[in-house]
């Protein structure tokens, strides 16, 4: 394979529009649709006694006003998306709630109306009669099991889970140095820009049902739609445009919007489009990250990790529609990059009046990095050893791969690291970190962390070289920014020897590739980026069959290079791609491009039918890419030096290093784009955001007022260092990057402000308000 | 009200806000809404070449005034805008959702300091938020923009 883009700092394909503003986000579709708005319960916990839509219905304007009982898959329970053979309680949520409503923000009612304005106006005028109840609000209340979120589930436990490697009672009895510490991370949330939005048209005359939905799985969405309104599948079109920012919410499927707007578009016959505001965002969108881990640990004399002990209480919300996902992969990849020969983790998954959760960037990895980096920090304290030097002795070494963990992983087989080199990035990091900045109130932090990416089960690429001899490709997972249409177009280049601006890339509308799974766990590159090389691939050798008939050449004799295909070492003897894509389809004939070369109807050698048993007209290709179960491990080391003002206790990141492994890179602008938004999304997490529950389950702070998103002022250049790893596990050798940016920022954080203050640290995220106090 | 350098009639409702009444009234969908109460900055327009937030105006109130919005940066076949350009070559935007805000107030910006220090920088995008790329690929942008903007 020809490696002239990939590997490249190609500039992005799909920039122009979205600068000259001719993007297109599912809230600009319009065609005249029909506005919504949601009646949401402003009780964590509380009964329905009645709803009167009456005043609701009779305002002009106004053209449904629905409750459960007014949809006919009003007492159906929303999908579990991923059962668990552990996941002995789960329970999903209705897309109305007509007798029960268990958290801030759950949905009610919805309103159609001729305007948003109108609608929200009749939202206001539903009444329903609650009777409050007292909520059950953080893991730790959930636990005690005073007050029951579903009556029906005792103790609220969804969930409990235990995981032994090794016999930790035994190690920890005999081991020299032993600790024990409580671990705390808080809830937050993703909080894309473009919060979510849906628009459906039902095209009677055709019986079909077309659907822009800012999600990141179209291709669920349109299988699920189908099944419930009783449609062919290949009368459902889910389309993912453009969508501002996912994070991982948008991967959370079925919400009640993805089912009421095209309902209400099928049964008023008309376009309907939902649009959610910021507030609704707040609390009817998934949260994370909210989990408080009991850890021990002991160590011998030269600090090296000899049991570890994990207890955690995962918070998951109201409802388990993601199952177990999150405290699972916390559970599988706890220990990180370092070898933990007896290894225990029990995890609770609770309920609580809180809004449900589902994976953020990072998925529970975040967590399991915060533990065991707190557990590498406190062994260096208690021994007196240099904080990179504990790590340097714990790690495991280049030549341990593969290595088997011991773990279950997310995908119900074994944690297994494919390949990395972490030794090495300990060293680039911290080389490239320097000395200690000069002043006081300075701290070094310094974190590892390993991120398994890439899972299956597949995706698929289309590709398709046009009569112009430009190219067309697709594949089922959407974008939100990551640049596929860049990458994947690098990567069909290549295997067709055109330029990256002769391939346009379609994602996540399944008019143009009907088969998905969807863009999240840091998969695209490594799924679809593997299918798109696979399918071009293809592409090119019908290419050299096609053209190897035409230039009476052997096709092992060919070439594609520069939009033609041509004889090896005589490049007098070529044929433009275009004139391939024409001379593909036996009945041919266009305008231009080659079509005049095309166009001589040579006798056919042989008096076979123009298109042989197994043949298709076309210079095109499907392929897909399924791997074995199991994940590419990706890898990095983040170090920072900061400054916490001893007064106000306001946090300023002096230098941060970032040295990071995602085996083979195919273009660093991009990678360098993915890793500094997740190390700002880390630093935002750490010590800006977070969601401030009251006891009664009300979200304090939902607007951008309170919850404190950083700006420019707040979020340094991170330097990036790669080292790559090629993964064995595809024909790329790719690992993904998303998210890792993201995962150990909160763990290095701690080490730096813990070391800038001398105050120890063991929750997260922080403030100057609560840093203030831990300092008293 | 003058947007883009045409003109048009007054808004007839009221209660529509500027930026609603630019993406559904007028079609000029690239100003974008992200939080509605003036914190994220992704509705940013140019309000007689100063940035305001679009959706923190009632339209009614643009009544007399020029607007320019992201679509008035460069017609739909020229080259691109400058600080549109800048921000492609520097890799400054992502999902695209915020872009239409930064790109205005950079635009504006650059106009009035040529070449601003990296402070200045950071003070002058801090009323925009983006949460995709870290704000580092943005920094370089408007350094760019600068740059190319004085070679104009």
């Amino acid at each position: 394979m020809s490696t002239r883009l990939f590997g490249e700092r190609v500039a992005r394909r799909e920039d122009d529009r979205l600068l000259r503003g001719a993007g297109r986000f599912t809230d600009d579709v319009d065609e005249g649709a029909l506005e919504c708005a949601f009646v949401r319960s402003p009780f964590a916990s509380a009964l329905i006694r009645s709803i009167d839509c009456s005043a609701a219905r009779a305002l002009p304007g106004v053209v449904a006003v629905w409750t459960a009982a007014d949809v006919p898959f009003g007492d159906r329970d929303l999908p579990l998306l991923i059962p668990h053979p552990q996941l002995t309680h789960p329970r999903t949520q209705k897309c109305l709630a007509s007798r029960v409503v268990r958290y801030a923000g759950e949905a009610v009612a919805f309103v159609v109306a001729e305007s948003r304005a109108l609608a929200e106006d009749a939202a206001d005028l539903v009444d329903v009669d609650y009777e409050p109840l007292h909520a059950v609000v953080t893991p730790e209340v959930s636990v005690r099991a005073e007050r029951l979120v579903h009556p029906d589930v005792p103790g609220n436990v969804a969930a409990d889970v235990i995981q032994s490697i090794g016999d930790v009672e035994t190690a920890l009895g005999t081991a020299p140095h032993v600790q024990h510490r409580s671990l705390r991370i808080e809830r937050s949330a993703a909080q894309p820009l473009e919060a979510r939005a849906v628009w459906a048209r039902w095209d009677a005359g055709e019986r079909r049902l077309t659907v822009y939905d800012s999600t990141q799985s179209p291709t669920s969405i349109r299988g699920g739609l189908a099944v419930l309104f009783g449609l062919p599948e290949t009368s459902v079109e889910v389309i993912a445009p453009d969508v501002g920012g996912g994070f991982g919410p948008k991967i959370m499927l079925f919400n009640p919007d993805e089912l009421l707007v095209p309902h209400a578009a099928m049964t008023l016959g008309r376009p309907v489009k939902w649009t959610e505001d910021r507030r609704e965002h707040f609390t009817a969108v998934s949260h994370e990250r909210a989990q408080v881990h009991e850890v021990r640990f002991g160590f011998d004399g030269d600090g090296r990790l000899l049991a570890l002990d994990v207890d955690f209480l995962h918070d998951g919300g109201a409802y388990t529609p993601y199952g177990l996902i999150l405290p699972i992969i916390t559970a599988a990849q706890l220990p990180g990059p370092y070898r933990v020969p007896n290894y225990r983790v029990r995890f609770r998954d609770l309920y609580t009046n809180c809004t449900p959760t589902s994976p953020y960037r990072g998925a529970g990895r975040p967590h399991g990095c915060f533990v065991i980096e707190r557990v590498m920090d406190a062994i260096a304290a208690e021994l007196g050893i240099d904080r990179v030097e504990v790590r340097r002795r714990n790690l495991i070494q280049a030549d341990e791969f593969p290595y088997h963990v011991g773990t279950m992983w997310q995908d119900g087989g074994m944690t297994v690291y494919d390949s990395g080199d972490f030794p090495e990035l300990l060293r680039m990091a911290t080389e490239a970190l320097g000395p200690r900045p000069e002043g006081d109130g300075v701290g070094m932090g310094i974190a590892m962390y390993v991120e398994g990416t890439g899972v299956g089960p597949y995706e698929g690429a289309h590709v398709q070289v046009l009569v112009s001899g430009k190219v067309v490709a697709s594949t089922g997972i959407p974008s939100q920014g990551q640049g596929h249409g860049t990458v994947f177009a690098q990567v069909v280049a290549d295997e067709l020897g055109v330029g990256v601006e002769d391939v346009t890339i379609t994602s996540g509308d399944t008019r143009r590739f009907p088969w998905g799974v969807g863009t999240f766990a840091s998969r695209g590159a490594v799924m679809s980026g593997n299918a798109m090389a696979s399918a071009a691939h293809a592409v090119a050798e019908k290419a050299r069959q096609i053209a190897a008939n035409h230039l009476e050449a052997d096709p092992a004799d060919l070439e594609l290079v520069g939009g033609e295909v041509r004889v090896k070492g005589s490049p007098g003897r070529s044929i433009p791609l275009a004139a391939v894509a024409i001379l593909s389809n036996p009945l041919r004939y266009a305008f231009g491009g080659g079509a005049e070369i095309a166009t001589q109807f040579q006798p056919r050698a042989g008096s076979g039918p123009p298109l042989a048993d197994g043949d298709a007209p076309g210079l095109e290709a499907t392929r897909y890419f399924s791997p074995a179960p199991g994940s590419t491990w990706a890898s990095g080391c983040h170090a920072a030096w900061v400054r916490v003002d001893p007064i106000t206790c306001s946090l300023k990141i002096l230098k941060y290093i970032v040295a990071h492994d995602c085996g083979r890179v195919i273009n660093p602008l991009i990678l360098e784009g993915q890793i500094q938004g997740g190390v700002a999304q880390g630093i935002a997490g750490s010590y800006y955001e977070r969601l401030l529950y009251d006891e009664e389950g009300q979200l304090r702070n939902a607007s951008f007022m309170e919850f404190l998103m950083p700006y420019a002022t707040e979020i340094p250049d991170v330097e990036i260092l790669h080292l790559e790893t090629p993964s064995p596990l595809n024909p790329l050798g790719v690992k993904g990057a998303g998210e890792a940016g993201t995962i150990p920022v909160a763990a290095m954080l701690a080490g730096a402000i813990e070391d800038a203050i001398g105050v120890r640290i063991d929750e997260m995220p922080l403030y100057p308000s609560r840093l203030f106090e831990l300092t008293r | 009200m003058r947007v883009n350098g045409a003109d048009h009639p007054e808004p007839d409702d009221p209660r529509r806000l500027l930026s609603d009444h630019l993406r559904h009234d007028l079609g000029l969908t690239g100003t974008h809404v992200g939080c509605e109460h003036g914190v994220c900055g992704c509705c940013t327009v140019l309000l007689d070449g100063r940035p305001v937030r679009s959706c923190l105006m009632l339209a009614v109130q643009a009544t007399g005034h020029e607007v320019t919005t992201v679509e008035g940066l460069a017609s739909t076949d020229a080259p691109l805008h400058p600080v549109q350009q800048a921000f492609h070559e520097c890799h400054g935007l992502q999902c695209g959702f915020c872009t239409p805000g930064f790109l205005l107030v950079t635009a504006a910006f650059v106009r009035d300091n040529p070449e601003p220090s990296d402070a200045e920088i950071d003070e002058a995008i801090s009323g925009n938020l983006c949460r995709c790329t870290g704000y580092s690929g943005i920094r370089r942008s408007v350094r760019r923009a600068a740059e190319l903007s004085r070679g104009r």
